[in-house]
């Protein structure tokens, strides 16, 4: 019998996330949403790494080995520019800073390429609240291994602002706190260390699988608990 | 007591494969020290002074045997025959090998125990009254809070990087035991103004560098809403608590500094938002984690034991080391890990081994770790006492001392932690030498030693504490008086200049001996004494010239 485990939670939150209009890749997450549709909540241990969300595929890189970005199984290409202060934004998707949003805000509410956010270790975002529409992705920083402040910022986000755009890892992205950062909403990593990125890729991130807390279903573990105990006589 | 269903297992065993994986990467070098650090401390893996030390949790302090019995089989097969029990209700290993601490991981797995979070700035196992589910002064057994509490904080997505270590004790009985109010979080578990169980919540105690006593910022939180409130105090504290000095990063130094009604408002607004999520408790939920703590099939038993043939002894030892206990015909049991001149909480395999008999045999095979670092035989029939005495007596362990000026506590110090500056064991072992044949006349009387500002030995809530320094490259003593860690929860202040390694032994007969001269009967005990005589006269006893 195959234990429950969290990523289920996640293939739900990518049903939400479809619901809410937001077109699913048919490449996305293959294995996730074969479980999805059995309906069965005894899946598999997950394969490592951040499970296919549904992004836009024009909002998915290319597949490419080489590529910075893990998303939906895979290491792809960053659509995504990183702004340069002082300069003009180049037309295309960019990623600008909390101060940059605040400084040009009146400017970029009209802009019409995609706008992300990037928001370092500590950076509110609770007078960003009525903003957060805005952007298509949300970069968190990963300042060291150590500093867990974005988990709770990505909380946040999910949760109280019920922000569905792209939420991504950036910084210290390390293969021991993947499991972590799927499980609080991240779908897609930045990933510049060479053993993270040979572990996502070989599909060798060490997991515990199980959790103890609701997942982004809201589903407690003594509900998976009752069911497991149920499916198991 | 609590058993794993096959969700918890599978959780520990995947666990286990998770950390075996770690050590191998770190092993070959694929993960620098730094980069497994992080890792091996949330798996209670420390690097000390001479060799790694695993720290294994004991959850809220409760053993069965076959759990005790696996602890005496890894001190015997991977350390070096001794366990040393903390004042986090833990259990110590000081000499385990890197590459084998995967396998002993595997071996407490079968008995369903791990190390996860007993290190590391996460939420740490939760500790709990260890007379718990014993003691009449409860309302209601603390323990199942405690356990859903583990739940929750196990490898919490959120909470695993926290700004520091984070602690939360659990008590059910007015007169704490669990020292609540120099936790991070303490929960008093009481009867609610409606009629239902609940709890007042403790926020932003603690010891180390910076002693503060916790603040009540809710008093009456209902069962339900635990997790939900837990979730809302650390959430802010992780995203509020300073991370810019590590002195600075406890949740006790935020609540400083923006102050407890502060802190609380913040902690509500976000709690009311979540209170009514998936984490709030269902009755049924509850009631099923209080099911497997449910009380042992106590039996009618008389309530007075033998005292013929008349012993000396055995009555020193029940007038000391029993407790009443909610059924009558049943005692709790304190077994003194204070052997006269030894080190404080040390068991041997073979002691533990014992014990672990002694429970299977008279205690419905319930053991129990104290922060005071002895341990408990919970429910014993008072018939029994006699039978039980003999055999503790038997392995060494018939010390008759729980509560007196040689039950001390005292951390591991510089014999074994690398952050200790000071030597605590050698001064514990000769402050009990000298004045255990006093310690009946002397009665209750807590000494608390700490190796170093960490606080890790309670210095700051002992009767009489004591914090080990280096002062120009030698072992220094700073002598504290007046602390408590009980409900009446008190810092010790410092009586005056410190001492050396010899000097703090008289320096504590000094004191002893003032008490003795100066209280007002033989009822009053020390800490009755210094907060009537204040600490004048002490001072004047220690540092007067002649």
């Amino acid at each position: 019998m195959r234990p429950l485990d969290c990523s289920q939670a996640r293939e739900v939150t990518t049903d939400d996330r479809n619901a809410a209009g937001v077109l699913a890749s048919a490449t996305a997450g293959t294995e996730g949403s074969a479980r999805a549709a059995n309906g069965s909540d005894l899946g598999p241990v997950p394969a490592a790494g951040v499970e296919g969300p549904a992004l836009p595929l024009h909002r998915q890189g290319a597949r490419d080995p080489a590529g910075t970005v893990w998303h939906a199984g895979a290491f792809r290409s960053d659509p995504w520019a990183g702004a340069t202060a002082g300069e003009p934004l180049p037309d295309r998707p960019v990623i600008v800073s909390r101060q940059r949003w605040l400084a040009e805000r009146a400017l970029l509410v009209d802009r019409q390429a995609p706008l992300g956010l990037r928001l370092e270790a500590g950076e509110r975002v609770d007078d960003l609240a009525s903003d957060l529409a805005r952007f298509s992705l949300i970069a968190l920083a990963f300042p060291t291994f150590a500093d867990g402040r974005a988990f709770s910022t990505a909380r946040l986000l999910r949760d109280k602002y019920a922000y569905r755009g792209e939420l991504r890892a950036v910084g210290n992205v390390l293969s021991d706190l993947v499991p972590f950062m799927r499980r609080v909403g991240f779908d897609s990593l930045e990933v510049t260390h060479g053993p993270t990125r040979r572990a996502l890729s070989e599909g060798r991130i060490a997991e515990v699988a199980l959790c103890y807390q609701p997942g982004a279903r809201n589903e407690p573990h003594w509900v998976r608990r009752r069911r497991l105990a149920g499916t198991s006589s | 007591m609590y058993r794993y269903d096959e969700f918890d297992a599978e959780f520990v065993r995947q666990r286990v494969a998770q950390f075996r994986d770690q050590v191998a990467r770190r092993l070959t070098g694929e993960l620098t020290e730094d980069e497994f650090k992080p890792l091996r401390l949330m798996n209670g893996v420390y690097l000390q002074l001479h060799a790694y030390m695993l720290r294994i949790a004991i959850p809220y302090g409760t053993l069965n045997s076959r759990q005790m019995r696996k602890l005496a089989h890894i001190a015997r097969t991977y350390d070096r025959g001794t366990g040393h029990f903390t004042t986090r209700q833990n259990l110590q290993f000081n000499w385990p090998k890197l590459a084998d601490i995967p396998d002993i991981l595997g071996e407490l797995a079968s008995v369903e125990m791990h190390a996860i979070q007993t290190s590391g700035n996460c939420i740490r196992n939760v500790t709990a009254d260890h007379f718990a589910g014993a003691t009449a002064e409860e309302v209601a057994d603390p323990r199942p809070y405690a356990e859903i509490i583990r739940q929750w904080s196990s490898l919490h997505p959120e909470f695993s990087f926290l700004p520091r270590k984070f602690k939360v004790a659990v008590t059910a009985a007015s007169r704490d035991r669990a020292a609540i109010r120099v936790h991070d979080i303490g929960l008093e578990l009481k009867r609610l103004a409606n009629g239902g169980l609940g709890f007042a919540v403790f926020v932003g105690g603690g010891q180390g560098r910076t002693p503060i006593i916790a603040k009540c910022i809710r008093d009456e939180l209902p069962e339900a809403d635990l997790l939900s409130y837990l979730e809302a105090v650390l959430r802010i504290y992780n995203l509020h608590g300073r991370r810019d000095n590590k002195f600075k990063a406890r949740i006790k130094i935020l609540v400083h500094e923006i102050g407890a009604a502060g802190f609380s408002a913040q902690v509500e607004e976000e709690w009311r938002r979540i209170r009514d999520s998936a984490l709030r408790l269902p009755e049924d939920e509850i009631g099923r984690i209080r099911a497997y703590f449910a009380p042992p099939a106590f039996e009618h038993r008389p309530s007075k034991a033998s005292l013929r043939p008349p012993e000396r002894n055995f009555e020193r030892w029940v007038t000391r080391n029993t407790h009443t206990h909610k059924q009558p015909g049943y005692a709790i049991v304190t077994i003194s890990l204070k052997p006269i001149g030894g080190i404080p909480g040390d068991a041997s395999a073979e002691q533990m081994d014992a014990i672990a008999d002694l429970a299977q045999q008279y205690s419905f095979d319930e053991v129990r770790v104290s922060h005071e670092q002895n341990l408990v035989l919970p429910h014993v029939r008072i018939e029994d006492l006699r039978r039980v005495y003999a055999r503790l007596q038997a392995v060494g362990l018939g010390e008759a001392n729980a509560g007196l000026v040689t039950d001390i506590i005292a951390c591991p110090g510089l014999d074994y932690c690398a952050l200790a500056n000071a030597r605590s064991i050698p001064i514990a072992q000769r402050i009990s030498a000298r004045l255990a044949a006093r310690q009946d006349a002397i009665g209750d009387l807590k000494i608390k030693i700490s190796g170093c500002i960490n606080a890790c030995g309670h210095h700051h809530v002992g009767h009489i504490g004591i914090l080990g320094v280096e002062k120009r490259g030698e072992e220094h003593y700073q002598l504290l008086l007046g602390g408590s860690g009980a409900e009446d929860a008190a810092l010790a202040t410092i009586a005056g200049p410190g001492f050396g390694p010899d000097g703090i032994v008289d320096a504590v007969a000094k004191v002893v001996d003032t008490y003795l001269l100066l209280r007002a009967s033989a009822s009053e005990t020390f800490l009755a004494a210094y907060g009537r005589l204040g600490p004048a006269p002490f001072k004047e006893a220690l540092y007067a010239t002649t």
